[in-house]
């Protein structure tokens, strides 16, 4: 916190505006609503159910990190999206990994 | 530099969360004769403690918007207002958990309800530590105006006060909406 002036290097950072956060608030409540809506009055097959509140949060974690953590193609944000993406990659790894072998154990001990 | 150091915890912490996501999702099936995720979630109350973060997300912005202007009273102003809204939304949580342990249904009733409880309750403390260090802001802010240090501090903690929403959209999810399907 001592050396505050540093994190003033790159001017070019974007701060978002007024407009951008409120499209960013928009479609937020709309991909909150729908899969809300589809969970409390079922209208659609289980499975596609769940397709679509999973697809719907991903897109609303991409809204989220373009207009409210201001993750874009700018060279300010490089470093960010750059140790995103290895985050990415090592969440995919733990979460998957780790389901993929406790639910291997978990079939191989009910076929027993 | 510093927000970038800050940015790489935040990176980090989500490591933490996938682990009790992880662990959750394991643990999901587990009911042990308690209940399921369909029989203790209210959907409706989920989704105004949802609206509140999503909220205190946009006028969390506000305050930084007025930040870069120099506004020391719009900062303040858009500052309490996101206080308050993520404070209600611990508030519900709170109530929530309360309701849920007062009916036997804690942490310890099932492997499930652990999950539930690590998970929530984990981010339910990063809130609480968001709403800590943003009364700090106030009082700070308040008392020296916007210095360069403060506006490294509210940049540290707009990407928190964002990053737990994103956290969010996971939990109601993973944990709420697909427990009820």
């Amino acid at each position: 916190m001592a050396n505050a002036h540093n994190s003033h290097g790159h001017d070019e950072a974007n701060h978002g505006s007024v407009k951008s956060y409120a499209i960013g608030f928009i479609l937020s409540v709309i991909l909150t609503v729908i899969p809300f809506g589809l969970v409390m009055y079922p209208t659609l097959p289980k499975d596609m159910t769940l397709l679509i509140i999973v697809a719907f949060a991903v897109i609303q974690i991409v809204v989220h990190l373009y207009y409210f953590l201001h993750l874009d193609s700018s060279k300010a944000a490089r470093s960010n999206v750059t140790s995103f993406l290895f985050t990415g990659l090592v969440i995919a790894l733990l979460v998957g990994l780790s389901l993929w072998i406790m639910f291997s154990i978990h079939t191989s001990m009910m076929a027993k | 530099m510093t927000v970038f150091g800050f940015w790489l915890y935040l990176m980090t912490d989500c490591i933490l969360f996938a682990s009790i996501f992880a662990t959750y999702a394991v643990l999901s099936g587990n009911f042990a004769g308690g209940p399921s995720g369909h029989d203790i979630f209210e959907l409706n109350y989920v989704l105004v403690e949802t609206a509140l973060l999503l909220f205190s997300s946009i006028t969390f912005g506000f305050a930084m918007l007025q930040m870069y202007k120099g506004n020391k009273g719009g900062v303040l102003a858009w500052l309490a207002i996101t206080w308050l809204l993520g404070a209600g939304f611990i508030g519900m949580e709170v109530n929530e958990f309360h309701l849920l342990i007062s009916e036997g249904f804690g942490p310890s009733r099932s492997g499930f309800l652990s999950g539930f409880f690590a998970l929530v309750g984990t981010h339910g403390l990063h809130v609480t530590a968001g709403l800590i260090w943003m009364a700090i802001m106030m009082y700070q802010i308040n008392k020296d105006g916007i210095t360069n240090t403060h506006k490294t501090r509210m940049s540290c903690l707009s990407l928190f006060w964002h990053f737990l929403d994103v956290v969010w959209i996971c939990v109601f999810t993973v944990v709420y909406l697909m427990g009820v399907l």
